[in-house]
């Protein structure tokens, strides 16, 4: 029982990405994925909370470019974890520590303000998380207006433009001034994407976005996952298997805090190298 | 009758079971519902019979003065002249500048002790702030006579040198007076709003602050941008309690206010409260006609009371209305 194999859509979807070269086993990783470039480097992560177990045992990974990572493993695994310390947003958290190397551009991401950082590493929570005292407008234009921008004119162009690109302006266009808070869940979540996508991020990162929505707000997102990362780098959590087959080009399969195995999502997912990596996606356990 | 309709809700496969409520335990529910109902009608009840009694009591000043009674500036009860005005001044003045120092101080803190300060000294430092709260009116008093009442005689020269281009900053420096009882309320007030505030910015969904922050946000801009907008009508909740309260304080403003019915464009000068006159002359009040004027304060304050609370009902709903 493979994923991919149960994966109502038909292969010719275009919906569906495949990798353009089958990447057979012992192909280095490095060599594999060399078509694009890599983003962000990940060395020796370490990261937990005071007083308790660390949650993440040192863990590697390349984040190449223009592509969607999809992160899976079971619950508790530290893959939320993994993607809160791209933004430092898991020292947030009271108590919360985080070491190692984490590269973006040449810079170590530790050691950067994390204000300018989140402005250049998008997120997308699990939730969706509209500003209840704002409108719809106003949500999109947050990012913008922390950033500085006064120009009014310059601010509905980039309102529009992110709203589009989130597939989201021809069903809003109509109602910028009523709260975010009314729209629909899925509805509400492309409205937190076109919120992230306003200040222009490098990375988005996306910790289970669909996990409280439905299954066609789900495809949509799915859908535009396609399109976003045309222009860049998705870092996507996910507890859904199919959902990882059906929008990455490489994955990356989590356990107890370490980083069993990653690579192009179709090589993963049909050969995977490691028997814990077959064991979870052929459902044994998870 | 709900009770005669009840039977039929049970579900037919439960009726007969065992865990059918019996009888007695419904006609239980039924007494615990007309209980309950009764004591909610005692608080309306009750509120009702002291509009009443104010009313009734005080029915000689209105009949003799009319409206007159709140806009007449003068208080003579020897000669039978009674004015309201300088008392609701007192009243007003004093609560507002109470608020005016005690709102920032106030929120200001909350806002540190919900956002930035460590757990455990948030805790703490609550708890101290909540004991301040618990603290009788007539000690602040005393700490406003012997420590409050020497600081402001020494500060108003201060104020008069560089703020006294305003009338409200000109005067004799008597210490007590006004802006003594203005500061002495806002003590007594400053522990509601930070502790509320605080609980208010505590109920602030985390996943909504990291939103903001995920957009680059710093602190301060999560706090203005994110929790004072989710927490407004909490806090706003705040604010007015704690008006309510700086109104009605009659023991600690009467020991710093100076007791002098009078209306004057100086904070130094000596003024009176409506709830400070109530105290203080109701026990010499030996006429008729001075009791029922005492009453008609009493009365005023009560109304002023009830128009605060309700305009702060109004504008919280609008805020949560706003969403």
């Amino acid at each position: 029982m493979n994923p991919l194999m149960m994966n109502a859509r038909q292969p010719e979807d275009p919906a569906v990405p495949r990798p353009t070269e089958p990447y057979g086993e012992g192909v280095p990783l490095a060599h594999a994925v060399g078509e694009r470039p890599v983003v962000m480097t990940i060395r020796n992560l370490r990261a937990g909370y005071a007083g308790g177990a660390s949650v993440l045992k040192g863990v590697a990974l390349d984040v190449r470019e223009r592509a969607v990572t999809a992160i899976i493993g079971p619950s508790g695994c530290g893959k939320s974890t993994l993607i809160r310390c791209l933004n430092r947003m898991h020292e947030a958290v009271p108590r919360a520590w985080c070491e190692g190397d984490i590269h973006l551009g040449g810079r170590n991401v530790l050691h950067l303000d994390p204000v300018v950082l989140r402005r250049e590493v998008g997120m997308v929570f699990q939730r969706p998380n509209p500003f209840p005292t704002m409108s719809v407008f106003e949500n999109v234009a947050a990012g913008l207006v922390l950033n500085g921008e006064r120009d009014r004119a310059k601010i509905a162009e980039t309102v529009e433009s992110s709203l589009r690109r989130a597939a989201l302006w021809d069903e809003v266009k109509d109602k910028l001034a009523s709260p975010g808070v009314g729209l629909s869940g899925g509805q509400q979540q492309r409205l937190c994407i076109a919120r992230a996508l306003a200040v222009r991020p490098r990375v988005l990162l996306m910790d289970e976005p669909c996990s409280a929505l439905d299954p066609l707000a789900t495809a949509r997102i799915e859908e535009l996952l396609v399109q976003l990362k045309e222009e860049l780098t998705v870092v996507i959590v996910t507890h859904n298997m199919q959902q990882a087959a059906r929008v990455s080009e490489y994955t990356v399969f989590m356990l107890m805090g370490e980083l069993v195995e990653s690579g192009p999502t179709q090589r993963l997912f049909t050969q995977p190298k490691d028997k814990r990596t077959e064991d979870y996606i052929t459902g044994r356990f998870g | 009758m709900a009770t005669a309709a009840a039977p039929d809700r049970i579900p037919s496969v439960a009726r007969g079971a065992a865990a059918v409520p019996g009888p007695r335990e419904r006609a239980g529910d039924r007494l615990f519902r007309l209980g309950v109902a009764a004591f909610a009608l005692l608080i309306l009840a009750l509120t009702a019979a002291l509009a009443v009694m104010l009313a009734v009591e005080s029915r000689g000043t209105w009949r003799s003065f009319g409206f007159s009674f709140l806009w007449s500036t003068e208080w003579d009860p020897i000669g039978g002249k009674f004015g309201a005005l300088p008392f609701l001044y007192g009243t007003l003045v004093s609560s507002a500048l109470a608020l005016l120092i005690a709102v920032p101080l106030g929120v200001g803190s909350a806002i540190f002790l919900a956002e930035l300060a460590p757990r455990r000294v948030s805790d703490a430092v609550s708890f101290a702030i909540e004991l301040l709260a618990a603290v009788p009116s007539v000690i602040l008093g005393l700490m406003g006579i012997f420590l409050l009442v020497p600081w402001v005689r020494a500060a108003e020269p201060f104020l008069t040198r560089w703020l006294g281009w305003l009338p409200l900053f000109r005067g004799a420096p008597y210490g007590i007076g006004l802006l003594a009882a203005g500061l002495i309320l806002s003590l007594m007030i400053l522990p509601y709003i930070a502790a509320i505030s605080r609980e208010v910015l505590l109920t602030v969904p985390r996943p909504l602050k990291e939103g903001l922050y995920a957009l680059g946000a710093t602190r301060w801009e999560v706090v203005r941008g994110v929790s004072l907008p989710y927490a407004r009508s909490g806090i706003l909740g705040a604010i007015f309690l704690a008006l309510g309260r700086a109104l009605g304080e009659t023991m600690a403003v009467t020991m710093v206010i100076g007791n002098t019915p009078q209306i004057s464009a100086s904070l130094f000068s000596p003024a009176y409260t409506m709830s400070a006159v109530i105290a203080n002359e109701l026990a010499e009040a030996s006429s008729p006609d001075h009791l029922s004027a005492l009453v008609a304060i009493g009365l005023t304050l009560f109304g002023l009371t009830v128009v605060v609370n309700g305009l702060a009902r109004l504008l919280i709903r609008r805020l949560e209305a706003r969403g």
